[in-house]
């Protein structure tokens, strides 16, 4: 399992990631899930821009992330998958490929329909359920900005939204 | 010809910080426009920059060429607008940007980039 990140970020692949995460972390590769940035060069190439060297990034869509977890989890280095939102995520952990992993829930933010959690999180009444779903086979979901920051357990973020 | 507008987009509060101190320098005011990046979604920071840029012409500097910032910036000037993305803002671009936006976009861009790397030096241990 070199997946060692799960994140939920709307950013992807920004200084947060790279350096807060990706730095300490040592990763290596990146898989950014999502089904129109697969089919997006030019958003392929925006969001690899800065990825440092020797640093690669595959952008896959949900039904190939899924066809191709054990591929992608199984590479050399240490890697991070990161979701735009908590839908795709959600598709992963009901094919059942999220048990006993962490999830990392990094940054959604206000727009309408949202309700504030945390400075970096705002969420709507799906995407809290969505993580419920979730957090029935991960191990664990909670919300960190970075490594050193303060980590907040779900109940207390779906707790605001309910 | 219009002069060209200069929005600044950084994280924190750095773009601010920039713009005011490049204003202080220059005794100059007006030219540039600071964004932050700060509790703002992807899609409200590129709508926030969209609405800086306006018709054009117009160059959004970022500092990180990767990052929210640039993402937002490169995202709204792909919207149709006559706009150039500049990133690795430094307060030598700024300054040379207010004294120089009456220049065609194009050419002040690749201007701006030289003075961006001609800015950049190093005098080591033994070269001082």
């Amino acid at each position: 399992m070199t997946l060692v990140l799960f994140r939920i970020d709307e950013r992807l692949l920004h200084g947060q990631v790279i350096v807060g995460w990706g730095m300490r972390l040592g990763i290596d590769y990146y898989v950014v899930v999502g089904d129109g940035l697969a089919e997006s060069d030019w958003e392929q190439d925006l969001y690899s821009a800065g990825l440092p060297e020797r640093t690669t990034a595959d952008f896959v869509s949900v039904a190939q992330a899924i066809e191709r977890f054990e591929e992608l989890d199984a590479r050399s280095g240490r890697g991070a998958l990161l979701t735009r939102g908590t839908g795709e995520m959600r598709a992963l952990a009901e094919a059942g490929l999220l048990a006993g992993r962490r999830i990392n829930l990094g940054g959604l933010h206000a727009s309408e329909g949202r309700r504030r959690v945390l400075t970096y999180v705002c969420l709507t009444r799906a995407e809290s359920e969505d993580l419920k779903i979730i957090a029935e086979t991960a191990s664990r979901v909670t919300a960190r900005d970075l490594p050193a920051g303060r980590e907040v357990e779900l109940r207390d973020l779906v707790d605001v939204v309910d | 010809m219009s002069e060209v507008r200069g929005i600044v987009v950084a994280h924190g509060d750095l773009a601010r910080c920039l713009v005011e101190t490049a204003e202080g320098i220059a005794g100059v005011s007006g030219a540039l426009v600071p964004i932050s990046n700060v509790e703002r979604s992807p899609a409200e920071l590129s709508s926030r920059i969209r609405e800086a840029v306006g018709r054009g012409p117009a160059i959004v500097f970022v500092d990180l060429v990767s990052g929210s910032c640039a993402h937002a910036a490169r995202s709204a000037a792909r919207e149709g607008a006559d706009v150039s993305v500049i990133c690795g803002v430094s307060l030598a671009i700024l300054l040379d940007f207010m004294f120089h936006n009456d220049m065609e976009l194009i050419d002040l861009s690749d201007r701006l980039i030289e003075k961006g790397h001609a800015g950049t030096s190093a005098f080591l241990p033994d070269s001082l």
